[in-house]
């Protein structure tokens, strides 16, 4: 019984996807400004998330989440404006048009692979030792992103890189899907079951017993450096995938961007949602990406709203909305669909032990 | 051949000496205590041992293999538990957790299963359940298993800890003042446990206790350090006579 609804829980998130991307723009519900909200809602929700990793499970501080979305972003923009589209800067395209959506996927992938090998760089001094470093550090390397790509003139430094929106069109003419809007979903899915998966399984929790106490988890035999290495080259490689997505959805990117305004924003998200909630975080994704549309009117006044909103915060919930809870915690029904086998399994041992 | 081998251990911090020439030979199934008054080193010869500390000097050989160079969870998963002086459970975590966790040399899948909890994890991980539940029926503990440590009496977290320890499938169990902070009555059933954990799994134990009812009472070979420096070596009854011993922990006769 459990299985048919986990099979069935997998097929309505499937038409729910479809339904809320496919179905509306063949209707021509969606005018091009709804479409960008719901990618960003999507964009929002893996970098909340995956940021959750690091500074909410791992209990590390990490302060610049966009730099690794920033190196997704270039190194997928670069890679798919080569190969599918006609450019000032790479010339001629290296392949057909009709590969755009092949290639598309791929550069993602290979944005984030990327990104959390730049994280790597970082991880490896920082991780010898605890706590400030990787602040200091990843507060480094999003200077070091910006200044980098900055004096990079054939990319167009200062000036920002382009061509993206001919690859979404190429994508869009080719076959008539909202692609990146379809993608941005289902990455936003595969994160949230990634990491949740992760960190239910002894390995993930392993990043918790290091934050609880992490002598006691080094002898207890767990490869402390090793755990926490992976859950940050996760985080960041998931940034690096968002920065992909976000590059293609907005057509142009430029170093700042990616900058300090952008950690915040992400961190704000994970501690508005509560340190290690996956469904905080989703939540505050979905309403922080809302908020700020609704205040766009305010213009410049609209980035006083986001740290005056952590300040408010830290005054009357500093656990913030969900705590350290799920959704699951709150309607256990749920736990039938979502949850991991792990749970239900110890479930049934304790209530074998309190029968006897 | 001998379990533990320690030779000539010897550990500055700074200028200070805290072990100074320390070697033992600890056997299969042996049960032995390492006492000394307060600041003596004996906590430190523990982190030493567990790989926390690189000595300035001496050797350590854990069942033949050589400890020096090697990562602390590289030398518990030789077969090493330990429980700490203050209590060091993961408090965020379920007690199952915190024994499911001391699993982790032992996990057969790998990164990638952790992401998608493929049928290898899932296997593997109900088999780390069902073991850890196990082993906490027989320390009667089971009934806490969804209970966060820090709601736990005092005793109950000793036992868990002991519990978490055993998970490592240990040859060795470093326990540090398990007694601490106990009352008398609590004290028996740990001096009882302490036996019962050493015949049924097969352990050596070797502990530092301030309790000289435990300490007496189930130790086999007693040794004594002071300032670092060893005192005394011997059975129950010879430590207790021993002039040296009465001197450091109750100061010189005056003449």
């Amino acid at each position: 019984m459990k299985r048919n609804s986990k099979r069935l829980a997998i097929a309505l998130l499937i038409g729910f996807i479809i339904l809320i991307t496919i179905v509306p723009s063949w209707l021509g519900i969606y005018n091009d400004y709804r479409q960008l909200i719901l990618i960003l809602i999507g964009i929002n929700i893996i970098l909340a998330v995956s940021l959750n990793l690091i500074n909410g499970y791992m209990g590390e501080f990490s302060v610049g989440h966009a730099a690794f979305m920033g190196v997704g972003a270039y190194i997928a923009s670069i890679l798919s404006v080569y190969l599918v589209t006609e450019s000032t800067v790479f010339g001629p395209a290296r392949l057909p048009e009709g590969w755009s959506i092949l290639v598309f996927p791929l550069v993602l992938i290979i944005g984030g692979i990327i990104a959390a090998l730049f994280s790597l760089i970082v991880a490896i001094p920082s991780f010898r030792t605890r706590g400030d470093y990787l602040a200091i550090i990843t507060l480094a390397a999003n200077f070091i992103f910006k200044s980098l790509v900055e004096n990079m003139d054939k990319i167009g430094g200062p000036r920002g890189f382009m061509g993206m929106g001919k690859v979404t069109r190429a994508m869009e003419s080719t076959v008539d899907l909202p692609w990146v809007m379809l993608w941005t979903f289902i990455v936003a899915l595969l994160t949230v079951y990634v990491v949740r998966n992760f960190v239910s399984s002894i390995f993930g929790k392993g990043i918790v017993a290091v934050r609880d106490d992490e002598i006691a988890a080094e002898l207890m035999t767990v490869n402390t450096r090793r755990v926490k290495v992976v859950t940050f080259m996760l985080g960041c490689g998931l940034a690096g995938i968002a920065g992909g997505l976000h590059a293609h959805a907005i057509g142009y990117i430029n170093p700042s961007s990616y900058f300090i305004m952008q950690s915040v924003n992400i961190m704000v998200m994970v501690y508005l949602g509560g340190m290690s909630s996956i469904s905080g975080s989703v939540i505050s994704a979905i309403g922080f990406t809302i908020l700020l549309e609704f205040l766009r009117p305010l213009e410049l006044y609209r980035w006083v709203v986001t740290p005056l909103l952590l300040i408010l915060l830290m005054m009357f919930r500093p656990s913030g909305i969900m705590g350290s809870r799920e959704l699951t915690d709150f309607f256990p029904a749920l736990r039938k669909i979502f949850g991991t086998t792990d749970e239900t399994f110890e479930e049934k041992l304790t209530h074998v032990s309190a029968s006897d | 051949m001998s379990l533990l081998q320690i030779e000539g251990l010897t550990h500055n911090f700074g200028g200070l000496t805290a072990v100074d020439d320390f070697s033992l030979d600890l056997g299969d199934n042996d049960l032995v205590g390492l006492i000394g008054p307060n600041g003596a080193g004996k906590t430190t010869v523990f982190n030493i041992v567990c790989g926390l500390y690189k000595p300035s000097r001496g050797k350590i050989l854990f069942n033949g293999t050589d400890l020096s160079g090697r990562r602390p969870h590289q030398i518990t998963s030789l077969g090493i538990g330990r429980t700490f002086q203050n209590i060091r459970l993961w408090n965020e975590l379920s007690v199952l957790d915190n024994l499911r966790i001391a699993h982790f040399s032992q996990i057969k899948y790998g990164i990638i299963d952790s992401f998608f909890l493929t049928k290898k994890l899932k296997e593997d991980e109900q088999e780390v359940t069902q073991e850890a539940y196990e082993l906490l029926e027989l320390f009667t503990l089971q009934d806490f298993a969804q209970e966060l440590p820090r709601n736990l009496s005092y005793g109950v977290q000793r036992r868990v800890e002991i519990c978490r320890a055993l998970v490592i499938k240990p040859r060795l169990l470093l326990l540090d003042e398990p007694a601490a902070g106990m009352n008398q009555g609590e004290i028996s059933a740990l001096m009882d446990l302490v036996r019962w954990v050493r015949e049924k799994f097969q352990v050596t134990v070797w502990l530092i206790e301030h309790q000289m009812r435990v300490i007496m009472g189930i130790c086999e070979r007693i040794k004594v350090i002071d300032f670092g420096r060893t005192i005394a070596e011997g059975t129950p009854q010879e430590i207790r006579s021993n002039p040296k011993v009465i001197e450091a922990y109750l100061g010189e006769e005056v003449a």
